[in-house]
Parts: C-alpha cells; structure tokens; sequence
C-alpha cells in the first residue's frame, strides 16, 4: 500500500510527502498532532495539517531563529521562548554556555510529550537543567512579566488556530515590556510568497514597528514549508542586526552549526526586491 | 423538562425539504440560491438552501399548527414558560407586543426611566401612559441600577389604576432587581409583570444565576436568545406565564409581524433551544468560569482612564460591545475561548501601560424627574416644532433625548422640558456624553408640541 501524507499550502496547490507508518496521532485540546516516518525527510511532526518540522530540514528554522540574535548579542543570559513545544529552539539556544535561564511557554503539553517521545534529536534539551517548561498561553505568560528576558523567541505556528494571539498589537507590546532594555525578539514571520502567508507577514511586521526602534526581517530555505522562503521577524530595543554584529567574537565561540554562519548572516537580511516591496508597504 | 429536547422540528423539517428536492415556484424568488450567484457563494449553498418561505410541511409563524407550534412548545418547556413565540423582529417587537397585549390607550404602565427605548416606542404605538421609577445609580461606576421594590411599591399606590409593571432583568450593565418581590407586589395589586430579559437567556440555564422571570411566576418575558443564546440576530423569543391569553398575544404579534417570517431565524432559535436545554448546564458554568477569570485578572490592573473601546477596536482588533464615559462593557458568552478572553485582559494591560491618563472627572448623574403632561403618543403625533434648546422651558417635549451614559432618557415624547431638564442637557454635553434620540442630531434644537 502507498501512503502519502499531502498538505494543501493553499486552496490550490498541495505538498506531498510519501510515508513508510505513522508513529504518533493524538487530538489534544488544542489540535491534532501527527507525527510520520518518511524514507525522504526522516520524522514529520504535523500540527492541524501543517508540517512543523521534519528531521531532514528542522536545523536551518531552528538555527536561523536562534543563532542570528545569539550572534548580535552573545550577552544575553536570560531567554524566553514561546511555542518551540518539539524542543528544536531549545536544543540550539543550550549550546550558549553563558547562557543562564530558558524559559520556554508552550500551550500544549502533549506537543511536548509527544516530540520527547518519537522525535528524540529534537527534544533532546528539553531536560537541560537551565531550561524550565511552563505550559500555558504565551501570551498569558507574557503580560504578567516586566524587564525580565534578554530574547524573546516566538516559535510559533501559523495565526490561525492556538497560535492566533502570538501575532496581535497586545502579544508585541507585551513582549517589549518583558525585555530589558537590550532585550530582542525573534518572531517565525511567515512567508511572503502565497498571498494566504504573507497578508500575515505584513500585518506581523506592522504591529511590531509600532514599538521597536530596529525591525528588520530576514530569510531562510526551508523545503518543507509552503513555497519553502520563509522568513523571520528581528525587533530589538538596542541592537541593529548586522551592524552590530560582531563576526570575530561568536566564530570564537565555536558553536557547531550546520546552516548558520556569519557570511549568511549578513546575507540573511538582504531581502528579494519583491519582498521588501510588501514590507515597505506598512514601514 | 418534560419534552425530549433532543428533538428540534423545525430544523429537522428543513432538513428534509432540501433531501425532497422540491421544485419551487413559490418564493423567494432566488429559488434555493440558483437566481444570486454572488449572495450563494458569499453565505453558501447550505444557507441559502433552506431561506425558504411558509408552506404546509414547514408551517407558518403566523398561524401554527405543526413543526412550528412544536418548536415553540419545546421552547416554552426548556423555560418553564406556559407558552413561547419564536420572535423573528428582534426583541424589540417583543418587548411591544408584552405592552400592546396587557395596555390599552390611556392605560397607565410603570417602567424604570432607564428602560429599553422599545418599551416607549411601544407606548407611542398603542398610547399607554408611563409612569416612571427611579432606577438610581451607581456613583462609583456611573451606571443606572435596577428598580428597588420599595420604589416600585411606592409607585403602585400612587397609581393603583396602572394596568402593568415593566422590570429589566438584568440592565444593560447587568444589574437584577428583587423580581420575586415585585412579582408579589404587581400581582397583590392586579398588575401584570412583563420583564425585559434581552440580556438574560442564560439565568434560565445556568446553576447560580439570577432568578429568570419564569421561575418568580411573572406574566411575560421578553428574551433574546441570540445575545447570550447563540442563535442568529433578530430572532428572540416571548415568553408567557400563566393568566396570559396565547391566542390573543398572538393577535397582537400578528399585528406587527411580517408574514415572511425567516426560516434561517427560526432554525437558529430552534436549534439554540436544543443546545440549550441539552447543554446549557455545562456551557454557562464554563462562561461563568472564563467570565470569572477575565473578572479577576482585569481587577487586578486597578483603574484605567483612557478611550478604551476606541482603542481597542483602532489599534487591538478587538471589538467591545460598548463604551461610555467611565466604563466598557465585554460580552463573554457560549461562543468565547479562553485565548479570547486572554486577548482581551493582555490587551487591556497594554493599553494601560501606553494610553493611561488621569482620571477625568466622572459625570456626576442627577436624576431629572420626569413630569409627564400626555401620552407619548399624543406627543409625538401632535404639531410640533423644533426651536433652540435654551427656549424650551416649560414647554412640552415631542421627541427623546437620551444621554449615554447612563443610558438614561432625559426628555421622552410628552414630558414637561424642566429648568433641571436644560442644564442637564447642557451639562452632558459639555462632559462629551453622547446625546441622541432628538431630531437635531446635534441637540441643539428640539422638537416641542404646539399646543
């Protein structure tokens, strides 16, 4: 028998990912949570019919959304991550020795207790003793916080479903009053290639302006995500992203990564003519 | 219950129609959707499909004698009620066909000042004369309470010829009255009690509610199961206590209603009720909890002092269901989720870290007394003219003036326009209140009679 497991990225195009057994399925309170085995892309963790992550491409999402504001600031002690309930953020952010606290607010245990389960290269950190799960809303979390977090880090899903209050004016304005005054945030922006995404980008990006003095947006290649371009949000109190960085000193740290590197870094930030055309639309 | 409230005819009489395929040559003229393309594809198939006028399989509102009398049986036992009319006019056309059924021309009716304007337009309408209580105020809030019994007392032995009490239960803000005790009063003094539950659906389904008008024994009650019900928008249900004539309310509705009435808007009530009676337990203790919450965690912001509701529409996408000076009033209800509700609370903390101001002085509300000269309908109907606010002492008021808030009348058809009258008017604007109800939008000039 064949088994493929095919998402609708839009009303009209599918993406199909051929199957060998499905490992884990579950309705939680909040979603439907799937996890496939694929003799193409290894475990496919699947989320209300959307691919999260599948083992063959988590490390350039989970990489580029943690190692970009590492780089800009490897100051930064405290961090909270909001969503990242698969652990991938997590496993990333513990190879910053100086790193002191990690708190990660996931809506949804099961999430978690699934990916420790069937996904264990990805939840492999979750136990670091620095890193402390809280599950409840992010947002929830997030307005009872003040000058607290370095980085915030919104791994979030799509705003449509539970992750729908992780990209309102009052999660951002919350997020800024969590910071300290260095403080960042790194937000999943979505996409800015089917209209369905980035009618949701645009309206991201808009909102957060409205509190940090630097908003830049950045890229990525990610094959499993619809149209594979995918972006993320740097907001910051302080730091401009590349012109603060300082290449010399996070190459000193060593830290072992296979998509990130300081070259593309910078290159990150230098966006396709048609997607700083929408963003400018708001700016 | 004694019903089986699992069933719901008329839902069920729709459904089969649409598996019978009927060839319609009847109206609505758009024939199941086929004759509008863009209004089908806009509300769907499903929708339009069952938007289908009065025939024998589906009864008539009008007259009913099959699946509509049994929906409205099932409505009447889920709320303890003798007998319930499906309302397709909103609860507007419920609250006047309570005061068209029990009053007559010249009759004398007691209401609060602070009741709904349907309940005036009805005395426009059948020329019943007001008599008006006091509701008081919250001065901390500024908000309008509900009728004490001892105010209502008072009222009934300086009109022992009223014919009928009208009680909110609750106010817009959600305020209850002692409504077993008035109930006790009215029916001691051969009154009738018609309640305005426009904003309570749910005391008849919920563990610790406030008592419904039912279970006191008052005589009508005008509901609307879509505010906190969840069926659609207009459509609202009439209750009747015992001691109440069905064929003659009916007659009354009958001279209003329309004759098309909305089978969506009778489906919607339909399947509500059955939601209601088979769930409603379980649902409102849920909405009791997050109401409870939101409650909680909003207190603890303490004061705030900016344009809320404004706000929160602009900048927060999140719609409030009203605003005054002082306050803001959230519906939670069986369709809300506790991530809303979180919204709602996160947003409001933001908006107090960005917008708080200092508090402006709150308006202090004086209740104007008022002195009524002629029915309302007498008024509105009567020559009348409009001249400058200021020349208006002493002269008799033609139209409303209203005033949120509170959301108390200043002026209604018929009423003496006092000094107290002119200054509050005055006051209120300067205050930035939002007068409505004249003619004159801006209510600089009102319409008096010409006598």
């Amino acid at each position: 028998m064949e088994m493929w497991y095919t998402e609708e990225q839009t009303g009209n195009v599918r993406f199909s990912i051929r199957c060998d057994r499905q490992k884990y399925s579950a309705q939680s309170e909040f979603q439907r949570i799937e996890i496939f085995s694929t003799p193409e892309f290894g475990d496919v963790l699947v989320l209300d019919d959307r691919v999260m992550l599948t083992q063959k491409d988590e490390f350039i999402y989970h990489e580029m959304i943690t190692h970009v504001p590492m780089a800009v600031n490897p100051d930064i002690k405290k961090i909270l991550v909001i969503g990242a309930g698969d652990g991938g953020t997590v496993r990333e952010l513990v190879k910053y020795k100086t790193v002191e606290r990690i708190d990660m607010v996931e809506i949804d245990r099961m999430v978690v207790d699934a990916c420790k389960e069937f996904l264990p290269t990805v939840a492999s950190k979750l136990d670091d003793p620095r890193v402390h799960i809280y599950i409840e809303d992010g947002l929830r979390f997030v307005r009872r916080v003040e000058n607290e977090y370095d980085l915030i880090i919104v791994d979030s899903t799509d705003p449509f479903g539970p992750g729908e209050g992780l990209f309102t004016t009052e999660f951002y304005g919350n997020c800024y009053k969590a910071l300290t005054d260095s403080g960042s945030l790194v937000n999943q922006h979505e996409s800015p290639f089917y209209p369905s995404y980035s009618r949701a980008m645009k309206q991201a990006h808009k909102k957060i302006l409205q509190f940090f003095p630097f908003c830049k947006v950045y890229q990525a290649h990610i094959p499993t995500y619809p149209s594979g371009h995918w972006l993320f949000g740097f907001a910051s109190k302080k730091y401009h992203p590349t012109n603060d960085l300082d290449e010399g000193r996070w190459n000193r740290l060593s830290i072992d990564t296979n998509y990130y590197n300081t070259r593309l870094h910078k290159g990150a930030f230098a966006l396709p003519t048609y997607v700083t055309k929408q963003l400018l639309e708001n700016e | 219950m004694k019903l089986d409230q699992s069933r719901a005819p008329v839902f069920e009489a729709l459904k089969q129609y649409r598996e019978n395929r009927i060839v319609s040559f009847d109206v609505p003229g758009h024939k199941q959707g086929k004759g509008n393309p863009e209004l089908t594809e806009f509300l769907g198939r499903q929708c339009m499909s069952v938007d289908v006028n009065s025939m024998k399989p589906l009864d008539n509102l009008c007259h009913p004698v099959s699946v509509i009398k049994e929906a409205e049986e099932l409505m009447a036992d889920a709320f303890g009620a003798k007998h319930a009319f499906f309302m397709v006019n909103g609860t507007s056309s419920a609250v006047q066909a309570m005061v068209m059924s029990v009053c007559k021309r010249g009759d004398k009716i007691i209401m609060p000042r602070n009741v709904h304007r349907s309940s005036i337009n009805a005395l426009i309408v059948c020329g019943a004369v007001p008599v008006y209580v006091n509701p008081g105020v919250n001065k901390r809030l500024g908000i309008p309470l509900g009728m004490s019994a001892d105010s209502v007392k008072r009222a009934i032995e300086l009109h022992p010829d009223a014919k009928a009490i009208i009680v909110n239960n609750p106010t817009y803000y959600g305020v209850c009255s002692n409504l077993r005790e008035i109930v006790r009063l009215a029916h001691d003094a051969g009154m009738k009690v018609l309640v305005d539950e426009a904003h309570g659906t749910h005391f008849y389904f919920g563990d610790y509610m406030p008592l419904s008008a039912m279970s006191v024994g008052a005589d009508m009650a005008a509901v609307s199961m879509h505010k906190t019900g969840g069926s659609l928008t207009q459509s609202s249900a009439l209750l009747l206590g015992e001691g109440i004539s069905e064929g003659y309310v009916r007659q009354i509705i009958n001279l209003t209603q329309t004759t098309s009435a909305s089978y969506l808007l009778m489906s919607s009530l339909d399947i509500s009720r059955k939601n209601l009676a088979l769930n409603g337990r379980k649902i409102f203790e849920w909405v009791t909890e997050l109401a409870t919450y939101g409650r909680n965690e909003i207190n603890k912001l303490g004061g705030l002092y900016a344009e809320v509701y404004d706000i929160l529409r602009d900048r927060y996408d999140i719609q409030i269901e009203f605003g005054d000076i002082g306050n803001i009033l959230a519906i939670v209800s069986v369709g809300d989720k506790i991530l809303n509700v979180e919204r709602l609370i996160s947003a409001l903390y933001e908006v107090k870290r960005l917008y708080s101001k200092d508090p402006s002085g709150m308006l202090d509300h004086e209740y104007i007394e008022p002195v009524v000269m002629c029915s309302p309908q007498d008024a509105f109907y009567s020559k009348k003219r409009q001249i400058p606010l200021q020349d208006t002492l002493g002269t008799i008021c033609a139209e409303f003036v209203m005033c949120y808030p509170p959301g108390i009348p200043i002026l209604a058809p018929g009423e003496l326009i006092t000094k107290d009258a002119i200054e509050y008017i005055t006051y209120a604007k300067a205050k930035g209140c939002n007068l409505t109800g004249a003619e004159d939008i801006n209510t600089e000039k009102i319409n008096i009679m010409i006598q």
